[in-house]
C-alpha cells in the first residue's frame, strides 16, 4: 500500500510530489505542518505551510522562501492534491491531507482536541492511512478541564499577593495560550513576560490574537511585579533570571507535570496539566474518528500506542523517526 | 478527600519548611473533625491501616485494564500508586479528573478499617471511582501504609501546634497519650478543654541530638568524650509501677518500641527517664557489644520469641539521666547528670544495663589518636558533649558533636541500572556493582542510588542509557566498563546479593573514569573487610 509516501529517519518523503514533510534536513521542498522547532527548520529550499506558519519560520528561522496554503486550499504537486487542515496545535497548525492514486493521507504533525483561543480546532478527516504523533500516548496521560487547571493558578496568584507566579510555558503556542485562558477568566491585569517570548506574542497580536496588557519583565522593580503573573521559557524557572523576582512560585503549565516527579524534578511548585497535544484517550478516539486502514505513528509513545492498535485491531507501525520532541514542549 | 489530597499534593510540591507547615496549619483549621484528625493520624504514621498489599493493587488494575498498557505505564512513571491513580479508568462516560464529593476521608477510613482482606481490593475500586488522580493517589497511599510526603511526624505535628499556638514539644509530649482521631488535643487546642495531662503514663520526652564535628579540634576542657555505639537511641520511660505497663522504650523519633524488647523493659521498674543505645551483647564493637547487624534482626518484631531473645540479646548502654523521681534534671549541667547517672547504676540490673565510658584522655590531640585506634575495634566513633550543658531538645549549635570514623571504600564495577524513585525517575539512578571473584567473573556487592552531584547523575545517566547491553523489564545491564569508588560504613556476611556479602549505607563516593574495570577490587578483598 502507498508506496508513494516513504517514511525515513529524518521526515517523510512523498516521492510522487519530489517534496519532504516536516525534514529535519534541509531540503529542497518542504510541507511544513507547523513552526516548532522539531517539524520547522531554516535552510529548506522552498517551504509550502501556513501564512502564520511561514510568519513564525521567518521570525525563527528566517526562512525567507515560501508558499502560503490556506486552511482548506487544494495544491497539486506532482500530481498529489495536498490540502491543510487545522491540527489545533498552534497557531497556524495543520494537519497535510495527501490524495494520490485513489489513496488518502493524514499527516497529523503535533495535534490536540482541547479548544484553545489562541488557533482553529483539529478537523478529523477519514483517510486511508492516519499519521499520527503520540506524545502523551501512555493511558497515564490523561489531561484535566484546562479550566481547571487555570482556576488553580488563580487561586495560588491571590492567595499570595506579595508574590508573583511564574509560569513556565514553551513560547510558541502555550504562553499565549496561558495568557489568552486568563483573560478568558477576567484577569486583565498587566502579564509580564520574558525577552525570549516578546516576539512570538507581538507575531500572534500581528494575525489578531488579543492578548490585553503585556509587559517586558527584565528591568521592572521586584515589588511591581508582586500579585503578578510572570511567563516565561521552561528553562528560565531555575536559572538566574528567576532570581529577581519576588518570591516566585514556581509555576509549569504542561502535560508532563501529569507526573509528580516531574515537577519535582524541574522544582516546579504548581504543577499545570495544561497540553498542546492529545492526551491517551483523545489520541484512541481521533483514530477511532477518522477510521484509518492502517496507523503510522511517528513519534512519543510509540509502543503503547501501537499496542493499543493492534488489540482493537487497527493495523499500526511505528516510524522512529529522529529527533523529534523536546521534552520541554508539552 | 479533596481538602486532605490537596493538602498532601502541596507537602509534595512545596519545598519550604515553612511553606509545608503552613500548608498543615491550614489544614488543621479548616478541615471537619474527624477527617483533620485521621489526617494528622496519616501524617504522624499512626494509621494503621494496611487494608491492602501492594499486590492487591496491582491484580485490581490488571482487571480494569490492559495489563501490557499498565507495565509500560508503571516503568514510565517509575511508582505503582501513581501509576495506578493516573490511568484508573472510571465505568461509563464519568470524566476521570473530577472528584464528585462524596466521599470524606473519614468515610475513607472506616471503611478500610471495617474491611476484610478479601473484600478489600473490590471496596478500594469502588472508592477510587469518586475521585480524581489526586484522590485517587491519596487513597492508594493510605490503604498500603505508605504515606511518604516529604515529611516527618515532628513536623506534622509542628505543623498542627502551629495552626492553633501550641508549643511543638508540648505537643510532642502529650502526645503518646493521645489516640487518632486526636479529638482531645483539638479540644485543647481549640480552647475547648484544658491541656491532656500525659502525667501517669509514660510518655515521651524530645531527644538531645548532636552535630558532626566540622571544627578541626575542640578544647577538652569544656568538652567530654565518649565513645559513639552502633545500635538504636533509646529513651526508657519508666513510671515504677511493679505490674508491668509500667516502662516504655521509645526510639528516637518517638515510636514507642516497647514490644520488640520486652526483656528490657521488664528490666526496668524505677521511676525515671533515661537516654542510652539499645545493643545485643556480643564481642564486635570494642569487645563489648554486637555489631549492628545482630540488632537488626530484632527490629520491627511486633512479637518477640523466646529463641530471638535468646540469640540476641539485647542490653542497653546509657549515657544520660534526664528525671529520677520527681525530679527534672534537664536543666542541669551534664557533669551533674553524670555523677547522678553513675550514682542511678547501682539500681539497675547489670545483665541489661550498662553505662557508656567516658574516655579519657589529655587533649585533643590524644583522643585523635584513641578513635583512630577504635578502626580496628569496629567501633562507629566518638561523641563529644559540653560539660555545662543542660540537656536540651533537638540539635543546638556547638552542644553535641559526633564524629565519626571514615568510611571505607571499595572499587566496584557497575554492573545493573535502574530508575530511581522520587525526583529521580527519569533518571537511571540506582546502581548494582560488583567485585571480581578469582575466576574473573562479576558478583554484585551492593546497590547504591546515592552520593553523586546533579552532575554526576546526568553523566551516569547518560552512559547507562549509551551503554546497555541487555534489559530485564525495568533493569538494564551494563557494559562492565565503569569503576564506581563506592564508600560504605561496613560490610557483612549476608544472603542478599550472590558474592555473600552486602555494605551498610554505600553511596557513590566517586566516579573514577580514569580506573580500568580489570583493576577493580576482588570479593577476597572485601571478605577481609567483615569483622
Amino acid at each position: 500500500m502507498a508506496h508513494w509516501i516513504e517514511p525515513h529517519p529524518t521526515g517523510i518523503y512523498v516521492r510522487p510530489a519530489d517534496a519532504w514533510i516536516d525534514p529535519s534536513q534541509p531540503q529542497e521542498r518542504a510541507l511544513v505542518t507547523h513552526g516548532h522547532a522539531d517539524h520547522a527548520r531554516g535552510g529548506h529550499g522552498h517551504v509550502w505551510a501556513t501564512r502564520e506558519t511561514l510568519a513564525i519560520m521567518a521570525l525563527r528561522y528566517g526562512t525567507a522562501s515560501g508558499t502560503a496554503v490556506g486552511y482548506g486550499e487544494e495544491i497539486r504537486l506532482g500530481g498529489v492534491a495536498i490540502r491543510y487542515v487545522p491540527a489545533g496545535h498552534v497557531l497556524g497548525s495543520a494537519q497535510i491531507i495527501l490524495d494520490h492514486a485513489g489513496e488518502r493521507v493524514v499527516v497529523t504533525g503535533d495535534y490536540k482536541r482541547r479548544p484553545d483561543p489562541t488557533c482553529l480546532p483539529f478537523e478529523p478527516v477519514p483517510c486511508d492511512i492516519f499519521v499520527t504523533e503520540a506524545t502523551f500516548g501512555l493511558p497515564v496521560f490523561r489531561h484535566p478541564d484546562t479550566g481547571s487547571e487555570m482556576d488553580r493558578l488563580l487561586h495560588a496568584l491571590h492567595a499570595n499577593p506579595d508574590r508573583c507566579v511564574l509560569v513556565g510555558a514553551y513560547a510558541l503556542g502555550k504562553a499565549q495560550r496561558v495568557i489568552c485562558e486568563l483573560r478568558a477568566r477576567g484577569h486583565h491585569d498587566p502579564i509580564y513576560i520574558h525577552g525570549a517570548l516578546e516576539r512570538m506574542c507581538a507575531l500572534y497580536q500581528d494575525f489578531g490574537v488579543d492578548m490585553g496588557k503585556l509587559r517586558g519583565a527584565t528591568g521592572v522593580p521586584a515589588k511591581d511585579m508582586r500579585g503578578a503573573i510572570v511567563l516565561a521559557p521552561p528553562s528560565a524557572l531555575n536559572d538566574r533570571w528567576s532570581r529577581r523576582l519576588p518570591d516566585p512560585i514556581a509555576a509549569m503549565a504542561s502535560g508532563w507535570m501529569r507526573v509528580r516527579q516531574r515537577a519535582r524534578q524541574r522544582n516546579v511548585e504548581l504543577p499545570l496539566v495544561i497540553s498542546d497535544h492529545a492526551d491517551w484517550d483523545e489520541l484512541t478516539d481521533t483514530i477511532r474518528e477518522v477510521a484509518p486502514s492502517e496507523t503510522w505513528i511517528t513519534h512519543g509513545r510509540e509502543e503503547a500506542l501501537l499496542h493499543w492498535c493492534m488489540t482493537h485491531q487497527y493495523r499500526a507501525r511505528a516510524l522512529a523517526l529522529v529527533g523529534r520532541e523536546d521534552e520541554e514542549e508539552g | 478527600m479533596r481538602q486532605f489530597s490537596q493538602l498532601l499534593d502541596g507537602l509534595v510540591y512545596t519545598r519550604s519548611r515553612n511553606g509545608k507547615l503552613a500548608l498543615i496549619a491550614a489544614y488543621m483549621r479548616e478541615a471537619p473533625d474527624p477527617d483533620r484528625g485521621w489526617a494528622l493520624a496519616a501524617l504522624t504514621g499512626n494509621l494503621d491501616l494496611k487494608a491492602v498489599k501492594a499486590s492487591a493493587i496491582g491484580q485490581m488494575i490488571r482487571a480494569r485494564t490492559d495489563p501490557v498498557l499498565f507495565e509500560m505505564s508503571r516503568d514510565y512513571v517509575g511508582d505503582l500508586a501513581e501509576t495506578v491513580a493516573l490511568l484508573w479508568p472510571r465505568p461509563g462516560n464519568e470524566p476521570a479528573e473530577l472528584d464528585d464529593g462524596s466521599l470524606s476521608l473519614s468515610a475513607v477510613i472506616d471503611r478500610l478499617h471495617s474491611v476484610s482482606r478479601a473484600a478489600a481490593p473490590d471496596a478500594l475500586g469502588q472508592m477510587m471511582d469518586h475521585l480524581d488522580a489526586s484522590g485517587r493517589f491519596a487513597l492508594l497511599k493510605l490503604a498500603t501504609g505508605g504515606l511518604r510526603v516529604g515529611i516527618s511526624a515532628r513536623l506534622a505535628k509542628t505543623g498542627c501546634a502551629q495552626a492553633f499556638g501550641l508549643d511543638a514539644d508540648d505537643v510532642e509530649q502529650v502526645w503518646h497519650a493521645l489516640a487518632p482521631p486526636y479529638a482531645t488535643l483539638f479540644d485543647w487546642a481549640e480552647g475547648r478543654s484544658a491541656r491532656p495531662d500525659p502525667e501517669g503514663t509514660p510518655y515521651f520526652r524530645p531527644f538531645m541530638l548532636a552535630h558532626p564535628l566540622e571544627a578541626d579540634s575542640v578544647d577538652l576542657a569544656d568538652y567530654a568524650a565518649e565513645w559513639k555505639w552502633d545500635g538504636i537511641r533509646i529513651q526508657i520511660v519508666g513510671t515504677g509501677q511493679k505490674n508491668g505497663g509500667g516502662t516504655r522504650l521509645y526510639s528516637r523519633a518517638g515510636d514507642d518500641i516497647t514490644g520488640s524488647f520486652p526483656e528490657v523493659a521488664q528490666a526496668f521498674t524505677g521511676h525515671a527517664v533515661l537516654d542510652g543505645e539499645l545493643l545485643v551483647k556480643g564481642e564486635f564493637q570494642g569487645g563489648e557489644a554486637a555489631s549492628f547487624n545482630a540488632l537488626q534482626q530484632r527490629l520491627g518484631r511486633k512479637a518477640v520469641s523466646a529463641k530471638m531473645m535468646a540469640d540476641y540479646p539485647a542490653f542497653v548502654r546509657l549515657y544520660d539521666l534526664l528525671i529520677e523521681g520527681d525530679d527534672d534534671l534537664r536543666a542541669l549541667p551534664w557533669t551533674q547528670r553524670r555523677a547522678r547517672l553513675e550514682a542511678y547504676m547501682a539500681q539497675l540490673s547489670p545483665d541489661r544495663f550498662d553505662l557508656s565510658a567516658v574516655i579519657d584522655a589529655p587533649d585533643f590531640a590524644a583522643l585523635a589518636d584513641i578513635r583512630a585506634g577504635a578502626r580496628d575495634a569496629a567501633i562507629e566513633g566518638v561523641m563529644l558533649k559540653r560539660r555545662d550543658s543542660p540537656y536540651v531538645a533537638g540539635r543546638k549549635a556547638a552542644l553535641w558533636y559526633k564524629w565519626k570514623r571514615d568510611p571505607l571504600t571499595a572499587d566496584c564495577v557497575m554492573m545493573y541500572a535502574q530508575r530511581g524513585h522520587g525526583k529521580r525517575s527519569s533518571f537511571y539512578s540506582d546502581y548494582t556493582f560488583g567485585c571480581w571473584t578469582e575466576d574473573g567473573e562479576l558478583l554484585p556487592v551492593g546497590k547504591a542510588y546515592s552520593g553523586f552531584t546533579d552532575e554526576e547523575l546526568k553523566w551516569l545517566d547518560r552512559f547507562v542509557r549509551g551503554n546497555t547491553v541487555n534489559r530485564f523489564g525495568p533493569v538494564r545491564e551494563v557494559e562492565k566498563t565503569l569503576v564506581l569508588e563506592v564508600a560504605f560504613d561496613s560490610i557483612h556476611d549476608s544472603k542478599r546479593h550472590k558474592s555473600g556479602l552486602a555494605m551498610r549505607f554505600p553511596r557513590i563516593a566517586r566516579i573514577r573514569k580514569d580506573k580500568p574495570a580489570a583493576e577493580a577490587d576482588t570479593v577476597e578483598g572485601l571478605k577481609r573487610l567483615v569483622s
